[in-house]
């Protein structure tokens, strides 16, 4: 095979969001594995069972982790360190997400008037759910 | 009607081999996943809030094995995915070695799959 040249992209929207890709998911597998070990670190070992790990790891909000043998989830397993990391994750997640469905609906619909009109809709759903994760995610 | 049919069956019949494959498992997986976590999202909001008992109602359907097991496919599927396209496009001479790397992919998948699928059983078995 030949060497493939790779042509340097100009900084552009879709630029700017295909990096935007790599780097959430990248991050989010980050965010996930820090979860994990946390978790073993606070004893999850003894007191989690494996459903439970796995909520725990995707999204460490305590009410994933409520039917367990932990004591009392405010010791450790509920304060503003996991509210910050449920809040990261919780942007990054959903930004990554509906980027991706932006991404797939301009694959099938190309430049028609449809296009700037669903980019509208999808960054209106994008607030509209980052907005009601952090309120969820502050009341829980 | 007739050169519609023709289209998607040129679509099925295309042989993009391993690599469409795992795009087109990444597309539906990341799709799935979307759709999840908005309704999770979604009801765990009107729970809190309103008392509502619809949020009850998903997780006793996100509960159940029949649901798991192919979100989890999609879950671990599309992290194993998109990690394998971030390090070829960050290096972009391992294209050359698309094939073989796929197929690492599937190897380091199946067995990680397979230990979800033993939980899955053992908790039906169990009887959780």
């Amino acid at each position: 095979m030949r060497n493939r040249t790779v042509p340097q992209p100009a900084m552009s929207f879709e630029y700017i969001m295909w990096m935007f890709t790599r780097i959430s998911g990248l991050a989010l597998l980050f965010l996930g594995a820090v979860s994990l070990v946390m978790a073993f670190v606070m004893g999850a070992r003894e007191l989690l069972d494996m459903p439970t790990l796995a909520r725990w790891t995707f999204f460490p909000n305590p009410n994933h982790v409520v039917n367990s043998k932990i004591p009392d989830v405010t010791q450790g397993w509920a304060n503003a360190y996991w509210q910050i990391m449920q809040i990261v994750i919780a942007f990054f997640g959903i930004s990554h997400g509906l980027n991706g469905l932006r991404v797939i609906i301009e694959d099938y619909i190309g430049n028609t008037i449809w296009q700037p009109m669903l980019r509208g809709l999808i960054f209106l759903v994008w607030l509209f759910f980052t907005i009601m994760a952090v309120f969820v995610i502050l009341a829980s | 009607m007739a050169a519609k049919f023709q289209t998607w069956w040129q679509g099925l019949r295309y042989r993009g081999g391993g690599t469409m494959v795992a795009w087109l498992l990444h597309r539906i997986g990341g799709l799935a996943m979307v759709i999840f976590v908005g309704m999770h999202v979604f009801a765990s909001f009107l729970t809190q809030q309103f008392g509502s008992g619809f949020g009850t109602t998903l997780n006793i359907i996100y509960q159940s094995p029949y649901f798991q097991a192919p979100l989890y496919f999609f879950v671990i599927f599309h992290a194993l995915n998109g990690f394998r396209i971030i390090l070829l496009d960050t290096f972009p001479k391992l294209l050359e070695y698309q094939r073989e790397v796929t197929w690492l992919q599937w190897m380091v998948f199946i067995p990680l799959y397979g230990l979800v699928v033993f939980f899955i059983i053992a908790g039906i078995v169990s009887g959780e």
